[in-house]
């Protein structure tokens, strides 16, 4: 039982990670319908923008954490407008093979710049208590609680954003039809834009969590947590917001489970048989609609 | 009828020739053994690149699992030489086969699915191939297997190059070829036309992954050693480079882009991560100014040489 309990904390922490990284995908889907691999980059680039506020320039937790998701969010901007704006017309191929063009610039990029070393957060950096439940059998630490509580937040903002503010409006409307959003007067560029902003910041705070969570960082750090996040947001039925944040829970509970009782190297090949699954038996995902596609 | 048109003769004559003037300069020593290294490593890479765009270019889905079908190759093959003691040949047949198969298990649920969808669940597929095979101890799990007998030899490798090059050539111009390409075109209305789509997307995937998984037995008989991490989605990426650069539907684009890719690893071997920085660079600015590729769905011919007027027959030439 508490065996059960400390993989379901685990679990729930690492969930939490994968729907922060899901949101983008999915926000970024809902709108231009690609698949932006390079998304889970982003995570190592916000990371990288953390360790190197609190290493060299002596900052804080919480303004590395500011640094890295405005840093972050500008990045997702500019790729957007250098990368996929000019193939918004071209064939969905092209726009595909470019987003993981940018991924293996940004991984390489990282590599080059940064060197192949892994790299720790200084002692420190945050105050780690443990807590012991269910009389000490069960262990939660601060880290733990602090992602859970950060993730929270995160979705109640996006849920605010998306629903009661003129730029979730107009979001909405281009997720749902793009020539005539634009005929209504909607800047489609600029509610663009601000989605990618708003992925990218989401990314920024997942992966300085990630950072802080295994203490490294390394410029392929954003790969498998890329990928698996993107299997949660497919799983959670991709294009929906509230699906990206169950996909990714579920995710991670799977993950832990497998992990905690099985081997952790069954981790990744449980991870996409699920994901081949879901996509057999309901491709439009678990909170998905199935839809026909007309002529 | 046109087997022996002047044309194939002197093809034919073109690939013998190549094939004894590099036998010559490897008999010689002019051939080094770092150029040998890399001279295997284009014909294994042009194999991966043709049959990649088999499935990716000229039948239009996008698969991210082609090291997935190499690693099922190289496996399979190694297991039959080092633990089974068969000969190469043999091992190089059912390695293919088995990739073939796992194309078949693999095509008949995904392919139903389209673009986006299908991309990731083969990308998936691959990883699956990978994490299998850091389960399995018989293969020695994450460590993977050492000591491969170096049997892929420069006529081994030439000849299954070639053979791969001219078989996925003429099933494009086959029949069932021209089915996979309205395919590409327009699913619906190639459906309409009472093309059996699901039938031809599984008929090229299994193809692709047949030659693909030729490619992974070639491979593991010339490096000595293959680890699951040989096998990870970079080196399908890898692949996917190679084809959209030489175009998308472009046998000869494939051949070319195989072969320079290759050939500037070797000469920026020094530069190893600036180059895959600079690769990168160059696969995002070909998407957005040359999405077609180098060669777009043009072919090389032979055509090229005579006056104009032969020059624009079909896709794909003849």
């Amino acid at each position: 039982m508490a065996e059960l309990v400390q993989q379901l904390i685990n679990g729930l922490t690492l969930g939490g990670i994968y729907a922060l990284i899901a949101l983008g995908y999915t926000m970024v889907y809902g709108i231009i319908q690609l698949i932006n691999f390079a998304h889970g980059d982003i995570l190592m680039v916000a990371a990288y923008v953390a360790f190197f506020a609190i290493t060299v320039l002596k900052v804080g937790v919480v303004p590395a954490l500011v640094l890295a998701v405005v840093f972050c969010a500008l990045l997702g901007v500019a790729i957007e407008r250098i990368a996929y704006k000019p193939l918004r017309q071209a064939p969905r191929l092209a726009a595909l093979i470019t987003a993981i063009g940018v991924s293996l610039f940004l991984e390489n990029g990282g590599l080059w710049l940064l060197g192949t070393d892994f790299r720790s957060f200084p002692p420190g950096t945050v105050n780690n208590y443990t807590y012991t439940l269910l009389g000490g059998t069960v262990r939660i630490t601060s880290m733990q609680l602090l992602i859970l509580a950060l993730t929270l937040l995160v979705m109640v903002i996006l849920q605010y954003i998306v629903h009661y503010t003129k730029v979730g409006k107009a979001m909405r409307a281009v997720a749902y039809d793009k020539e005539a959003a634009a005929l209504m007067g909607i800047n489609v560029d600029s509610v663009v834009s601000v989605t990618f902003a708003l992925g990218s910041a989401f990314a920024a705070v997942a992966g300085v969590l990630w950072g802080l969570y295994y203490n490294t960082v390394h410029p392929l750090m954003g790969l498998m947590p890329g990928l698996k996040a993107f299997v949660a947001a497919v799983i959670g039925g991709i294009g929906i917001i509230p699906g990206a944040m169950a996909g990714g829970f579920f995710l991670g509970i799977i993950e832990a489970l497998v992990s905690g009782y099985g081997s952790s190297e069954l981790r990744d090949p449980v991870v996409f048989i699920l994901l081949i699954l879901v996509l057999l038996f309901r491709p439009a995902g678990l909170l998905g609609k199935d839809t026909v596609e007309k002529v | 009828m046109g087997y022996f048109r002047s044309k194939n003769i002197a093809i034919f004559l073109v690939i013998i020739g190549i094939y004894f003037a590099v036998d010559w300069l490897l008999e010689e020593g002019i051939i080094t053994k770092f150029q040998q290294v890399n001279l295997m490593l284009l014909g294994i890479n042009v194999i991966l690149a043709t049959s990649l765009n088999l499935i990716v270019g000229f039948t239009g889905q996008l698969a991210l699992g082609h090291a997935g079908f190499m690693a099922i190759g190289a496996y399979v093959a190694t297991i039959f030489t080092v633990k089974l003691g068969q000969p190469f040949a043999l091992a190089l047949a059912v390695g293919s086969l088995a990739a073939a198969l796992a194309g078949v298990l693999i095509g008949l649920p995904t392919l139903r699915l389209r673009g986006d969808y299908l991309a990731i669940a083969t990308l998936g597929f691959g990883e699956i191939i990978r994490g299998l095979a850091v389960n399995i101890e018989y293969v020695g799990g994450a460590a993977g297997i050492m000591g491969i007998p170096r049997l892929t030899t420069w006529p081994w490798l030439y000849a299954m190059t070639v053979l791969t090059v001219v078989a996925i050539k003429n099933f494009i111009n086959s029949t069932h070829g021209r089915a996979c390409l309205a395919v590409r075109e327009n699913e619906i209305a190639a459906e309409a036309m009472g093309i059996n789509t699901t039938y031809y997307k599984v008929l090229a995937f299994t193809l692709g992954a047949f030659f693909g998984g030729l490619a992974g037995g070639l491979y593991a008989h010339y490096f000595y050693l293959i680890q699951p991490s040989t096998f990870s989605f970079l080196r399908s990426f890898d692949i996917l480079v190679m084809v959209v650069l030489g175009g998308m539907g472009s046998l000869t684009g494939s051949v070319i882009a195989a072969a320079a890719i290759t050939l500037v690893n070797a000469l920026l071997q020094d530069l190893a991560l600036l180059r895959m920085v600079i690769y990168a660079a160059l696969l995002v600015a070909v998407m957005i100014f040359r999405p077609q590729g180098l060669m777009g769905n043009k072919e090389l011919t032979l055509n090229i040489l005579r006056p104009r007027g032969g020059a624009d027959r079909g896709i794909v030439g003849d």
